[in-house]
């Protein structure tokens, strides 16, 4: 460490920066392993439909597979944008 | 009892290999009857690092493949007598290993009454380091304080979780630790690394040890000498303290804290 970083105020390290992206993204990933294999492919093809009437983010779509007794049960939520900031859905414009 | 430790990953360049070369050794200077087995089929190294590679004759695929016996195919350490080494083949051909095989193996040391088989597996998570995990009864996480590592670590978590024999047979999980190389602590109090229990926290498992950066280890392999055996460097200390908490003995974490520099040398730089 040189004179000039002696002086400098320490910079805000990267690493409080690291632990939190992993702390996330391991989260997510902990999540994912184990629920089918389809999911991924399952919502996008919902977010394709979806959006056909009400223009969601990818972000608004949760989907989890529970398991209940030995039953597997799936859970779908969609959240739905705010009334104000809706779009119209470039699909309505085909409507004849 | 014969125990099987898998030193793995996911990231490659990480450590395993200088894991794998210390934890074997130092186990050995401790009395304990010793296997080390380089699966990284193609990419054979641990021979180098052992300081043995002119002494491979046959490897693990020709043991497996029936081409010689296992007793031909292990290599007696110089240093210690006690410690075996086998070492990986250089065949192009990744199918060369089998589960069956590799059962055989770990079977045949076992009955040859070793106490420790070092499994250290390739990078990745594909059939090489799949194979190295499945047999384990320990499992070593080695993780360098580095986002993409540590991603990798929690990846090969779950697969320790699901792939290995204890897993399918629901014996119980694979006993998991965390090692922490390449580690430097001066870089951790200047905020720029994550620090041990950052990364303890993240992964959520036990820390066996922390592995300081270290010049030592550089010199080691230069020489075929594990790190282990240089008791002047930090690193090799640092092996030796995993290796006695690996036997249940308790000792405090070294080199883990920044050194503390004069005013001077904080000026003029080190
Ligand atoms: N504690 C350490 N300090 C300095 N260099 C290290 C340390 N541990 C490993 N290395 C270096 O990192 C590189 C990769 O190590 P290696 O054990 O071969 O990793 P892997 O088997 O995971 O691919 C090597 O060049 C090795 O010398
Ligand atoms: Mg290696």
């Amino acid at each position: 460490m040189g004179l000039f970083d002696f002086l400098r105020s320490r910079p805000k390290g990267s690493a409080s920066v690291a632990t939190e992206r992993l702390r996330i993204i391991v989260a997510q990933e902990r999540a994912k392993s184990g629920r089918p294999d389809y999911l991924p492919l399952l919502r996008r093809e919902l977010l394709e439909v979806i959006r056909k009437y009400v223009n969601i983010d990818p972000e608004a779509i949760e989907i989890n597979v529970e398991r209940e007794g030995n039953q597997e049960v799936l859970e779908l939520s969609v959240a739905l944008p705010d009334k104000g900031v809706v779009e119209q859905p470039a699909a309505a414009d085909d409507e004849p | 009892m014969t125990e099987i430790i898998v030193v793995t990953s996911g990231k490659g360049g990480v450590g395993k290999t200088t894991t794998s070369a210390s934890l074997a050794v130092g186990l050995a200077r401790l009395g304990k009857k010793v296997a080390v087995i380089d699966f990284d089929v193609g990419l054979r190294n641990l021979d180098l690092i052992m300081g043995c590679e002119r002494r491979v004759v046959y490897d693990f695929v020709n043991v497996i493949q029936g081409e010689c016996t296992l007793r031909q195919a292990l290599i007696k350490d110089k240093r210690l007598d006690s410690l075996y080494i086998l070492a990986a083949s250089q065949t192009r051909d990744k199918d060369a290993l089998s589960k069956e095989g590799v059962e055989r193996i770990l079977g045949e040391l076992a009955e040859d009454g070793f106490d420790y088989i070092i499994c250290d597996s390739p990078a990745g998570i594909e059939k090489g380091a799949a194979l190295a995990m499945y047999f384990a009864d320990r499992a070593i996480v080695v993780v360098n304080p580095e986002v993409s590592s540590v991603r990798d670590s929690d990846r090969i978590l779950g697969l320790l979780a699901s792939k290995t024999r204890r897993a399918e047979r629901g014996e119980g999980a694979v006993e998991q630790h965390l090692l922490l190389t390449r580690y430097s602590p001066e870089r951790v109090a200047g905020g720029d690394m994550m620090g041990v229990a950052d990364v303890k926290d993240i992964l959520g498992i036990e820390v066996l040890g922390v592995i300081p950066e270290s010049t030592g280890v550089l010199t080691a392999s230069n020489a075929g000498v594990p790190v282990i055996l240089d008791a002047d460097s930090p690193a090799g200390q640092a092996y030796a303290d995993a290796v006695d908490r690996l036997t249940g003995k308790d000792r405090p974490m070294r080199f883990i804290d920044a050194q503390k520099k004069g005013l001077l040398a904080r000026i003029f730089g080190s």
